[in-house]
């Protein structure tokens, strides 16, 4: 049949162009994703510093915390298409017409979009942490970025990862709005192969495959992921409780 | 007795916006002293120890460590606190880490000590509440009782010169109780400095050395177990303790 001829045809002639875009998609998008997350845990971390009593510290403090609001709100309120646009085009502008290399901005441009998301993530995720845990590391004498570092953001990390591997998918299908730019991540090549073939339903077809199977599978593998850090809730205490010299162990279960 | 107070608290006062919750309180800690404070809910007892180690800030008053104010920019309040653990009603370990890690960890990054030292000290303490057993588990795998005893562990391991505890046993069915008063007994006995938020009468009768009803944010009467409760003086005291006994 012609269409299955004409899809075969598109795998097997233009499988570099398709991998090379499916590779800067995931590139962009994982780097852009854990770069985000970074800036989310960053500003979560500064978010919730206790309010000084010195006027002057607290006054910067409010200030950074002002622009942190005004950053996320205006990376959450408008299209990442349009951000990229602006922000490369906006570069060129600044520096009389050099533009900056693709993929490193497609990297910028996803990376500060998804931290502005992570950073409302973080904060519900540092909201959900009980009081007590803050309380129990200040008491032992801990200070704030000690704590955060050791006690909050471990469970933090355990309590988003649904959020953050939701976003890394987003990120993985959202790539493509890159193209406007010309950055060559899959659906940019999408468009070079069906200008080249004339099958353009074939061709997006094709596209839309690779990005499902991509998503699907992160989906699952991150799934497992997430499995495994909520651990068991069963375990076997291994030796002998009465006697107090026995090696005693305590075996995690299923 | 006044210069060999650890803890000296003065005209302490507190209040969350409209509501005074403590309204003058003096009090002098000396070393190895175990001082009970009992009164019924509201009255201040949780608020007073909170202020203590500024987990609440005071509205006004003092609160002297060692002779120095310990709001006072010269008193680092990460090393205060280090020095002054406190045990809390909802155990509050790290959700995060082993009840080992519980010990050892605090102890790595506040006190800077090595690993080997810390989880040496902090087995020594483990052993001492009797949790052995238990040093690889997690605080969701324990129950109440054993929670709160490597809590204390965990406040012991940091070698603190006071423990503040934050009605310990409140939080624990009653064939619980028992396991953690023991400790505490244990702890009184060895001569630590602690200052005990609790509504165990039993507790504070015979194991303490001082104990001090609160009410109404004030402490009201304060004296020895016998003076408190076989010799009560004030009309509130008689009131409260004739329905707690």
């Amino acid at each position: 049949m012609n269409f299955f001829n004409n899809i075969s045809n598109i795998l097997d002639k233009y499988t570099g162009l398709l991998l090379k875009g499916l590779g800067y998609t995931m590139l962009i998008a994982l780097v852009g994703t854990v770069i985000g997350l970074i800036i989310g845990l960053c500003t979560g971390i500064i978010r919730t510093i206790p309010t000084s009593k010195n006027k002057a510290v607290s006054i910067i403090q409010r200030c950074v915390n002002a622009l942190i609001s005004v950053y996320v709100e205006v990376f959450r309120g408008t299209p990442m298409m349009v951000q990229a646009m602006v922000i490369y085009w906006g570069f060129a502008f600044a520096n009389g017409g050099n533009t900056l290399p693709l993929i490193p901005a497609g990297i910028f441009i996803v990376s500060i979009n998804t931290g502005a998301y992570m950073t409302e993530i973080v904060r519900g995720g540092i909201i959900s942490i009980d009081k007590g845990q803050f309380e129990a590391a200040y008491s032992c004498g801990m200070n704030h970025f000690q704590v955060m570092l050791y006690v909050i953001i471990p469970q933090v990390m355990k309590n988003i990862l649904p959020s953050v591997s939701n976003e890394f998918v987003i990120n993985i299908k959202d790539t493509s709005v890159l193209n406007v730019i010309g950055v060559m991540e899959l659906f940019y090549q999408a468009t070079k192969i069906q200008t080249m073939t004339y099958q353009i339903f074939e061709t997006y077809l094709v596209v839309c495959v690779i990005y499902f199977i991509m998503t699907f599978s992160i989906t699952r593998l991150l799934r497992l992921v997430e499995k495994k850090l909520s651990g068991s809730n069963s375990y076997t205490i291994c030796g002998s409780q009465s006697d107090p010299n026995a090696e005693i162990r305590v075996k995690e279960g299923q | 007795m006044s210069e060999n107070a650890v803890i000296k608290l003065s005209h302490l006062e507190k209040s969350f916006g409209e509501n005074e919750v403590l309204k003058d309180i003096n009090l002098e800690v000396s070393k190895g002293e175990v001082i009970s404070v009992i009164g019924s809910s509201g009255s201040g007892k949780s608020t007073m120890l909170r202020c203590i180690n500024l987990l609440e800030i005071p509205s006004g008053g003092e609160i002297l460590y060692e002779g120095k104010n310990i709001q006072d920019k010269s008193v680092k309040l990460t090393e205060y606190r280090a020095k002054v653990a406190m045990v809390f009603q909802q155990f509050n370990l790290f959700n995060n880490m082993t009840a080992l890690d519980n010990c050892v960890k605090p102890q790595m990054i506040v006190l800077k000590r090595t690993k080997e030292e810390a989880t040496k000290i902090a087995l020594e303490f483990i052993e001492k509440v009797g949790m052995s057993a238990y040093v690889n588990a997690k605080p969701s795998q324990l129950s109440g009782g054993q929670k709160q005893r490597i809590a204390i562990a965990r406040a012991l391991s940091m070698n603190p010169e006071v423990i503040l505890f934050d009605e310990p046993t409140s939080a624990l069915d009653p064939e619980m109780v028992g396991e953690v008063l023991e400790v505490m007994q244990d702890l009184a006995r060895s001569g630590y400095t602690m200052i005990v938020v609790t509504h165990e009468m039993g507790f504070a009768r015979e194991v303490s050395s001082r104990v001090i009803f609160m009410d109404g944010g004030y402490i009201v009467e304060e004296g020895t177990p016998e003076e408190i409760f076989k010799n009560t003086k004030q009309e509130r005291t008689k009131q409260f303790l004739s329905k707690v006994l």
